[in-house]
């Protein structure tokens, strides 16, 4: 037998001496592990929950009332006492920012993810799977994909917006509606790229060697294909994110959201935007805020992708 | 490969029925009223009100509506506007030069743009290029298109006093005068638009590339000394352009009624603002045959970019 | 006012006494719009002001003459009209018997003049009146223009199944008979002061529309291809998108029209629409800008355009619900039937009225396209009415509240009787109106009562669709905020607000037009006299009296009246009127050099 003959009378002697310790590592613990060492995934992550505590505490800091109407400092540039400066009812930008960013913020984060997890299940399914199932779901999609948006919208909302106001109260019943009619709106593409993915992938060697050894087809799915498909996944997300945000403040226009005075990053970028020679400030501070939400979302998501690469052995 | 064709073509009609049998009841149940201006007019009395709904057939169950909409679809009738009584071909055919012109020509630009930026930058990561690359495109997927449209007119148009920003459809001029004035009015929604969609598109081909860089063979094939380029162009670029095809199936189907809101800004009479006009009038038929087509075209690029994969990838069953 | 006055008033104008303008002005004092005085001078038989010169002393030459319609049309029969924007692409080939100038005169258009008792058109018992016609116009195919298309086009839009927008502007008229090739004479069903409502719908020829009577109406190839006798001919026919027209040489009026083409182009939002015209001149007109005044005076800074703000009757106001929103009566929520527990305490009403910052609304937000008013009938505000005041004061709305009752709570809300002062205040969605609605949520914040905002999208709010809660029609809120349109000049159509037989709700399918459910005897006594009342001197009387009442009972709040805003370029010369479409007198318009 190959293993009884000892290689070398040294290699027993190391051997007999100092027994290596067996460390178990969980794929978790590994993937954090390799995530630490990600600079920019760090300093994303940091400056992400940097401002979702900003806006979840800010309120309580800066006191300054997000209506608080002041017509004799319109439009003024940032100073002391408003230092992201007035629009032109003289409202607080900054406290305005800090009120209307936890609606932003919950909602692409949220809005995202459930378009994440339903794209990626529903891609997943289909794409592991064939003939029937993988059609079905397939006219699903294409079904989604051509849907004229706003009369759903009116539908849905004039159906369910009273039921789940009474459900969940007011604002979190507007806040579920919110973020389904978002989500549900963004799963397709994602859907259609993890499938695609997935047609590649699932031919490749190493899937056949987890299913010789006896893999389940969900356990083949979960620990093999889908680490090796984020890619698209992360992008798709950080692209989803900004979408996100710029739709919530489309479904206000349309009345279909939160109510038009409360200032959610994108309508404040909308409500600015007649006025961008004249106060360019007033773009500038919701615009830069999107902006580094997507930008964190992406070097996390970066982090992320690097960290379950099973190719990368760092 | 043949059957799986023959397969999937066989389930292209029930799919197509079954989604217009969705999209008619939806646009059914929407709340509003093609004739709500009507209601804002003091001259206009209910009982006129309730003739031209009676006219229109709009108080008929919906199964019964959607039945005569399916029999006159099948004989080429596309039905008429009921807000300007024009037969919704027409409509559409009207304005589907501009919306080609203009609309696809911003998505052959955003492809121009995202296929070679995204695998220069994925061949060289985390380098000045791809940073700056990178950022740009952050920068244009965070910012809403009517934002960028409207930078690019203040800029361009009032400004400079360089460029139109009113699209006209209808340019008196001919010869080259005309190319000029149709280039002039076009390029800045085209570029508003293939910016938008190039930056997303250009994170997807940067992160597909980065994904098939690393694999083995293009280590061999650069260790058999291959230039570099030919590595790039033979042996990864094909095999990153699944994720691509993708992409560019999604949204092909976009160009017959997305873009509704460079549309709005430039004023550029495509089908989008079609849509959305019908939409907000709730001129039902032109929605429904708006939809109708947009749903056949989503059905078919599907169709064609389920073919390329297993082109573009020969290891791809199609069992 | 007494009508003793009034009548000496007028007097005073006729014999020289009194100045036009200054007659105007007072009456305007008073809630009483410039059209309905100019009526009242007219009927009289004081002759009218002279319009503005017209410079071009040959037909044609101007060039191209382009405008931006930011809502394009998308029929051009006049008949079927659905909403401002489709009258105007309609004007540029239909013309009327007269049209209103900015003043809210009727001038006359293929009437030959208008008719009035002391030349013999309105009969001497009102019953009826006569029209002549100009002599020497023909439609753009070459057929002449004859008292029988003016005949067919009161059969035509009468007719119910035409389900012609115009029939109500024919209300009132029980025949319309030719004399002769050249005179129409209408019949009134009852003597009427209204005699002038159908003066202003623009008229189709009869040799090509007879055949598409009734239920054909909507199947006329004519529909899309007018052939009218105004000073353009049709080109070209996009809709929601170009409307195009080249000059009619056949014209029946003298060196008109200037221009050679017009482009009409639909699409966009105002605001880009301003800025095409004032900006960067690639259009020569910008219609119906609602848009903040500052934006647009930036604007203008270039210089290459100027707005125009034409007096008009549409005024934009909060409506008060009068019946309860919140509670169900016989199936249906503000059913006339139920009365609204906070509103109708005339203390709280009061207060709300107080509550309203119309000075800021207009300094900040409308500037001139809104002018901040408390009449609900036409009021320029340099003239304050010594009827009814703009306030505008917390402290006092503070005490009214007290002095009824309503106590503060221990969050800042006031309560009475265990009810808490809370509203519900919607409107359409539009960056201005949410700007009105922040600045009054804040008022009331500081007075305690607490206001919640709703927004509902334009094409919703506005329909008549019987299954939406979120139609203003339904109310199902406290407080809704619109804007009335004020066309034609003459108040009696919108005063119908306020009878008690118009309350909307589910009995008239809600399509009865007092949305407030207001319901007051004295007012229905005074319109029912307003109705009938032949002499203008009375008539004017009552209507003020009317407006006074719904004002002092806050029956509603008017915010602001919005004249009409329109860009133009800077050598373009146009007589806009607020009380008409904005085209109606394009055959007048000219550049200037």
């Amino acid at each position: 037998m190959a293993g009884s003959i000892p290689a070398s009378a040294t290699a027993e002697a190391v051997l007999a001496t100092a027994p290596l310790p067996r460390r178990s590592v969980s794929l978790w613990a590994e993937a954090w592990r390799r995530f630490k060492r990600h600079r920019l995934a760090v300093l994303g992550l940091a400056v992400l929950i940097l401002m979702i505590a900003m806006v979840a505490f800010g309120p309580m800091l800066w006191r300054v009332q997000i209506n608080d109407i002041d017509f004799s400092a319109r439009l003024n540039t940032p100073t002391p006492a408003h230092p992201f400066g007035t629009d032109d009812l003289g409202q607080d930008i900054l406290a305005r920012m800090l009120y209307g960013g936890r609606i932003s913020l919950a909602v692409g984060l949220s809005a995202m993810l459930m378009a994440m997890l339903v794209g990626v299940t529903i891609g997943a399914v289909a794409g592991i799977s064939r003939g029937v199932v993988d059609g079905a779901l397939m006219w699903l999609t294409n079904l989604f994909l051509a849907l004229p948006q706003l009369p759903l919208l009116l539908i849905l909302i004039y159906l369910f917006r009273d039921s789940l106001k009474g459900a969940f109260g007011p604002e979190v019943g507007v806040f579920v509606l919110v973020v389904l009619v978002i989500g549900g709106f963004g799963w397709m593409s994602v859907a259609r790229l993890v499938r695609a993915q997935f047609f590649s992938l699932r031919e490749k060697e190493f899937v056949e060697a987890a299913r010789a050894l006896g893999a389940s087809v969900p356990r083949q799915v979960v620990r093999h294909i889908l680490p090796n498909s984020l890619g698209p996944v992360i992008v798709a997300g950080t692209i989803n994110v900004a979408a996100a945000i710029i739709a919530e403040s489309t479904l206000s226009f349309l009345g279909l959201g939160f109510p038009p005075d409360i200032p959610t990053w994108g309508r404040i970028l909308f409500d600015s935007k007649e006025y961008l020679d004249i106060a360019p400030h007033w773009a500038l501070f919701p615009g830069t805020a999107i902006f580094l939400a997507v930008l964190c979302i992406n070097f996390v998501g970066d982090g992320l992708r690097d960290a379950l690469d099973p190719r990368r052995v760092l | 490969m043949g059957p799986y064709l023959l397969r999937r073509l066989l389930t292209v009609l029930p799919a197509v029925l079954g989604i217009s049998v969705v999209l008619f009841t939806v646009l059914a149940l929407a709340p509003g009223d093609p004739f709500a201006e009507m209601a804002l007019n003091p001259n206009v009395p209910p009982e006129v009100q309730e003739n031209l709904r009676k006219q229109f057939g709009l108080d008929d169950p919906v199964w019964q509506r959607y039945f005569r909409w399916l029999f006159a679809m099948l004989q080429g009738d596309w039905g008429f506007s009921f807000i300007s009584r024009v037969n919704v071909d027409t409509l559409i055919w009207q304005r589907l030069p501009v919306t080609l012109a203009v609309i696809g020509a911003s998505q052959v630009l955003a492809l121009l743009i995202a296929l070679p930026v995204g695998i220069y930058s994925a061949a060289r990561p985390y380098s000045w290029f791809d940073r700056i690359a990178s950022t740009l495109a952050f920068i244009g997927f965070s910012l809403p298109t009517f934002f960028t449209g409207l930078l690019l007119i203040l800029l361009f148009s009032i400004k400079l006093d360089w460029l139109p920003f009113v699209y006209r459809a209808d340019l008196s001029a001919t010869g080259w005068e005309w190319w000029s004035q149709q280039l002039k009015q076009s390029i800045m929604p085209i570029t508003v638009l293939g910016l938008f969609q190039a930056a997303g598109w250009t994170r997807y081909v940067r992160s597909a590339t980065l994904d098939v860089i690393r694999l083995d063979y293009v280590t061999t094939a650069r260790s058999k000394g291959l230039k570099e380029r030919a590595v790039i162009l033979k042996h990864v670029a094909r095999n990153a352009m699944i994720p691509v095809v993708t992409l560019v199936a999604l949204t092909m189907p976009q160009i017959f009624g997305g873009a509704v809101i460079t549309e709005q800004i430039f004023r550029v009479p495509g089908i989008g603002s079609l849509l959305i006009d019908a939409i907000q009038r709730n001129d039902t038929p032109v929605v429904m045959a708006v939809t109708f087509v947009s749903a056949c075209l989503v059905i078919l690029f599907n169709l064609i970019a389920d073919i390329l994969y297993g082109w573009l990838d020969p290891r791809i069953s199609y069992r | 006012m007494q009508e003793e006055v009034l009548r000496a008033l007028v007097e005073d104008v006729r014999t020289g006494r009194e100045d036009r303008r200054a007659f105007v002005a007072r009456l305007a004092a008073l809630g009483i719009s410039a059209p309905l005085a100019s009526l009242l001078l007219a009927s009289a038989g004081v002759a009218q002001t002279q319009p503005a010169p017209y410079k071009p002393t040959r037909r044609g030459g101007g060039g191209p003459l382009k405008l931006l319609f930011w809502q394009g049309p998308t029929l051009l029969n006049p008949h079927f009209g659905i909403g401002a924007k489709d009258q105007e692409g309609a004007a540029l080939f239909y013309e009327p018997l007269a049209r209103y100038d900015p003043d809210g005169n009727l001038v006359p258009v293929l009437a030959a003049e208008i008719p009035s008792r002391p030349n013999g058109g309105i009969a001497a018992d009102g019953r009826s009146t006569t029209w002549k016609l100009k002599k020497g116009v023909r439609w753009h195919d070459g057929r002449v223009f004859t008292a029988d298309d003016v005949v067919f086009n009161f059969n035509y839009a009468t007719d119910v199944a035409t389900a012609a927008t115009t029939f109500a502007q024919y209300e009132g008229i029980a025949a319309a008979t030719r004399i002769d090739a050249e005179t129409v004479r209408f019949e009134f069903q009852k003597p009427t002061p209204l005699w002038h409502r159908s003066a202003a719908v623009a008229l189709v020829p009869k040799h090509l529309f007879e055949a598409f009577g009734g239920t054909r109406s909507r199947d006329s190839p004519t529909n899309l291809r007018p052939v009218g006798t105004g000073p353009y001919r049709f080109v070209e026919f996009k809709p929601g998108d170009l409307l195009r027209g080249e000059i009619n040489r056949d014209y029946h009026a003298a060196n008109r029209p200037h221009f050679d083409t017009v482009e009409l182009k639909g699409g966009g939002d105002a605001t880009s629409a301003a800025r095409a015209v004032l900006q960067t001149g690639e259009y020569d007109f910008a219609w119906n800008l609602q848009v903040e005044d500052e934006v647009l005076t930036r604007m203008e800074a270039s210089r290459k355009g100027r707005v125009v703000a034409c007096p008009s009757g549409d005024v934009e106001v909060i409506q008060v619900n009068h019946a309860d929103p919140w509670v169900e009566v016989d199936g249906e929520r503000s059913s006339p039937k139920s009365r609204h527990p906070i509103l109708s305490d005339g203390a709280v009403r009061e207060a709300l009225t107080l509550l309203l910052d119309r000075k800021s609304i207009q300094g900040f937000v409308y500037g001139r396209a809104g002018v901040a008013t408390p009449n609900f009938l036409n009021n320029p505000a340099r003239l304050n009415s010594p009827n009814i005041k703009d306030e505008f004061s917390i402290e006092r709305a503070n005490a009214v509240l007290d002095a009824a009752g309503w106590k503060r709570g221990a969050d800042g809300v006031r309560a009475k009787d265990g009810r808490k002062l809370k509203l519900l205040f919607q409107t359409s969605i539009n960056s201005v109106r949410q700007k009105v609605q922040n600045i009054y949520k804040q008022s009331c914040a500081k007075a305690g009562v607490e206001v919640e905002l709703k927004g509902v999208t334009a094409a919703v709010f506005f329909s008549s669709d019987l299954a939406n809660p979120d139609t203003y029609g339904k109310f199902l809120a406290d407080l809704q905020m619109y804007a009335v349109a004020g066309r034609p000049p003459d108040p009696a159509v919108f005063m119908q607000w306020f009878v008690s037989w118009q309350a909307t709700g589910k009995a008239n399918k809600w399509q009865g037009v007092n949305r407030g459910r207001w319901r007051n005897d004295d007012y229905d006594r005074l319109f029912r006299a307003s109705e009938v009342e032949l002499d203008p001197v009375k008539r004017t009387a009552l209507l003020i009296a009317m407006n006074d009442l719904i004002c002092r009972e806050h029956a509603i709040i008017p915010v602001v009246y919005r004249p009409s805003m329109y860009g133009l370029a800077r050598q373009l010369v146009a007589p806009l009127s607020g009380w008409d479409s904005a085209l109606s007198s394009i055959a007048e318009w000219y550049a200037e050099a």
